[in-house]
């Protein structure tokens, strides 16, 4: 019995072992030498038609041996289709590049710079990535300007504090990257409100609006088409910092330190809390939050919300679950005694010195970053894109011309304080202690003072660890 | 008598046989590989073996992050690498335990650490009070004879069985203030909307609701064992000398419960110290920081603000309670044995 077990066992175990190994594929060293590197050698022949092989004449010369193509790895997120745009943008690059393929790892928001902090700190970084956090790697991006065909007109493309932010300490010249997008921080109206209230939007009327004018007009319509709520703004410091710059708060001191508490910090503050004391705003946005980001689309989406201070990156999102059930448009950034301005944001393609393959790398951004392949994928995603001339040119989007627009216009009024904020490698901090600090204001634990005093020790104590 | 003591032929059915068969194989298969060995190493020391794997898994997922987080505790910087996270002796602990006034979390140099600190105090005092006392009644209430006490039974243990992410998400959906269930009945029969999510007192009152109704089952099951485990005589006994319900459950139900209730109340301790993912979902620690507990103040710290020896030190603190409510057990348990 003992026998007929242990043959049965061992055919069961040759079986397993048989259907668990990978199926048989030419090693390469098995092709002949003198075969050219046809596309169905690559390691996805259907996404290549035959009509791309390479015809005899291009293939290498025999002498030479068929160099093996190069994978670049590209870590991405998704907001809404850009990965889908992006996959086939690619897959164009990879057709007119047969020596280059791309593979694209898409992870969650949320993961990706603690995934890639810890890819980066283990020498196994993608070639690639797309993130915001553009300060968190500075010192491990690869600088792409000797393997650039014409690096300074490439450079001239972009603007130059967002190039700055990619660089480290004295580096005024190195070229890590680009963004794919420029995002602008700004208010949304639900125009369909306004026409039934009878009053008329304060933009149509009156190019400067302030913040008061637009929360009085927004309650007034809150009140005659009884609608939950007048006003709300995402629960983040980045949010924050528009308004606030508008009334004039300063953050950066001129020794590069940080000043929290300014008339237009407080002033800032207090309408925000005051919203919430008057109930014209969604209790669930700043009060529920918890310890995260929280954004107050839903409300706007469903219509139970008048102005909704957001930014540009929601109008792919506005214009497939709204449609037509209202009429919504995106308006100026409000004014404040020092002006009006949004924040600029975007998400940026970062390349990693510890790529094996600079060459390919630099290729394949020059050829992500052309005027026509980034116009194709800004338009194809609703997205402004990041390159001054085109954003200089314009882009014909299929839909949502009118907020594209709006935003696009926004982007030339952003205050310099806008940018150096944006870009600063403290910034995240900043960010996140305004956003708790507020929220406990909201909701009575601690007092505006107390706020204040914590984001500033909290500021001073980053600022002397960075000067380490 | 000798046709008596013959062994009956056991009954095998074909359903029992076919599944028993291929572990039947794999036994026999076992035995070429085992067999060879204990020869080899002895029997003494084939237990070595078998404990191996776990052993091994233990070691890499549990003694070694431990190891590391203890040497985090002790370092700082915004790198994950050792070699790059320079050593700061106690600064992280001595930052997170100084304060001006101990029972005032402002004054605190990471007040959000001693929040976290007293929010856990709180939601453990309330919870594991609810949980033992409701547990306790629910298995007085389902020892007794009652009718469709099995279906009972396995209701009250029902929400056991469910993720505490789903128990959250399904809260969450009933408590929401402006789509909720409870909010909606609540407009229908003609009241206001509370903001229950979105009002410090609410919030924490459902989350210890939520979680005592999550885990009640699983300690009235162990509480139910123990009163069956009471022999039925020392009820006789303290009937016959004319002890009442109440008498008989003083002096015959409790003092026999006991070793079982030390076992609740610490497995509840520290099951409510740790309570993370449900609230985690449920409330993200909101409204403001009313239900952002220790642990949550640790996850936030490290992976949120990037401040890993901070959050690793928070956890030593963590681990040090722990510690003594398990030391607390052990030597409690003991002394019951003893007694």
């Amino acid at each position: 019995m003992k026998k007929i077990v242990f043959v049965i066992a061992l055919t069961a175990l040759a079986l397993v072992a048989l259907a668990c190994a990978p199926a048989p594929t030419p090693a390469p060293t098995a092709a002949p030498p003198t075969a050219a590197p046809k596309p169905t050698e690559a390691p996805k022949p259907t996404a290549v038609p035959p009509t791309a092989a390479p015809k005899p004449t291009e293939a290498p010369k025999p002498t030479t041996a068929p160099a093996a193509a190069v994978e670049l790895r590209m870590m991405w997120y998704n907001d809404g289709n850009e990965g889908e745009v992006m996959r086939a943008l690619l897959d164009r690059f990879e057709k007119e590049n047969p020596g280059i393929k791309v593979k694209i790892d898409t992870v969650a928001y949320k993961d990706l710079h603690n995934i890639l902090q810890t890819q980066v700190e283990a020498g196994t970084a993608p070639d690639l990535a797309r993130v915001t956090d553009v300060a968190r790697f500075a010192g491990k991006y690869l600088d792409m300007r000797k393997y650039m065909t014409n690096p300074d007109s490439w450079a001239k493309d972009w603007a130059p504090q967002v190039l700055q932010s990619f660089r480290k300490g004295d580096d005024k010249t190195g070229l890590y990257g680009f963004p794919t997008q420029f995002t602008v921080t700004g208010p949304f109206v639900n125009r369909t409100l306004f026409a039934q209230a009878g009053i008329p939007v304060p933009s149509d009327t009156k190019k400067d609006v302030t913040w008061e004018e637009w929360v009085d007009a927004a309650k007034k319509v809150a009140a005659a088409t009884k609608t939950p709520y007048a006003v709300a703004i995402d629960r983040t410091g980045h949010r924050f910092w528009g308004p606030s710059l508008s009334k004039c708060a300063t953050y950066i001191t001129p020794e590069n330190t940080f000043k929290v508490d300014t008339p237009g910090f407080r002033d800032t503050a207090n309408m925000i809390i005051g919203w919430h004391k008057d109930k014209i705003t969604p209790l669930e946005v700043w009060a529920g939050g918890g310890g995260g980001y929280a954004a107050a689309n839903e409300f706007f989406v469903n219509g139970q919300l008048v102005f909704y201070m957001s930014g540009s990156w929601q109008i792919g999102q506005f214009d497939k679950l709204i449609g037509k059930k209202f009429d919504w448009a995106a308006v100026p950034n409000p004014s404040g005694k020092c002006g009006s301005t949004g924040m600029p944001g975007g998400a940026l393609l970062v390349t990693f010195a510890s790529t094996k393959h600079p060459k390919e790398v630099t290729k394949l951004v020059e050829y992500l970053s052309s005027d026509a392949i980034l116009e194709e994928f800004s338009a194809k995603t609703l997205f402004i894109p990041g390159k001054l001339t085109l954003a200089k040119k314009g882009i014909q989007y299929p839909s949502s011309n009118q907020p594209l627009n709006v935003f696009l216009a926004e982007i030339a009024k952003l205050m310099p304080e806008a940018y150096a904020l944006q870009y600063h490698p403290l910034t995240f901090v900043l960010n996140t202690e305004i956003r708790d600090r507020l929220s406990q204001v909201i909701v009575g634990e601690i007092t505006l003072d107390e706020a204040i005093q914590k984001i500033q020790t909290k500021m001073d104590e980053e600022v002397a660890k960075a000067k380490k | 008598m000798k046709n008596e003591e013959a062994p009956r032929p056991q009954p095998v059915t074909l359903s029992s046989d076919l599944l028993l068969r291929p572990f039947t194989w794999l036994l026999g298969l076992a035995d070429y590989i085992l067999l060879p060995l204990q020869k080899l190493i002895g029997p003494q020391r084939m237990a070595y073996f078998f404990v191996l794997p776990n052993l091994l898994i233990f070691g890499i997922f549990i003694l070694l992050p431990m190891i590391l987080n203890f040497y985090y505790g002790f370092t700082s910087g915004n790198s994950i690498l050792l070699e790059n996270r320079p050593f700061v002796g106690t600064t992280n602990l001595e930052r997170l335990l100084t304060c001006a006034d101990y029972l005032n979390p402002k004054t605190c140099s990471e007040d959000l650490f001693w929040r976290g600190a007293f929010n856990t105090a709180t939601f453990v005092v309330g919870q594991v009070t609810a949980m033992i006392l409701l547990s306790l009644v629910t298995a007085l209430a389902l020892n007794r004879p009652v009718v469709g006490r099995g279906f009972f039974r396995a209701m009250f243990f029902y929400p056991v069985l469910l993720s505490p992410v789903v128990v959250a998400l399904i809260w969450k959906w009933i408590l929401q203030y402006q789509y909720g269930l409870l909010n909606a009945i609540l407009v229908a029969v003609g009241l206001q909307k509370i903001p229950f999510l979105l009002e410090a007192g609410w919030a924490q009152f459902w989350v210890i609701a939520i979680s005592v109704w999550s885990q009640m089952g699983f300690f009235t099951l162990i509480l139910l064992a123990g009163l069956q485990a009471i022999p039925k005589e020392m009820y006789e006994a303290a009937s016959m000398d004319g002890a009442n319900k109440w008498q008989s459950f003083r002096a015959v139900t409790f003092p026999l419960l006991m070793p079982t209730m030390t076992v609740v109340l610490v497995l509840a301790l520290i099951r409510a110290v740790q309570v993370f993912d449900q609230v985690f979902v449920l409330t993200n620690g909101g409204p403001g920081t009313a239900t952002l507990y220790i642990v949550q103040y640790i996850y936030r710290t490290g992976f949120e603000f990037r401040n890993y020896g901070m959050a690793a030190a928070a956890s030593l603190v963590l681990a040090i309670v722990l510690l003594v409510l398990t030391v607390g057990q052990l030597v409690l348990s003991r002394r019951q044995e003893a007694a």
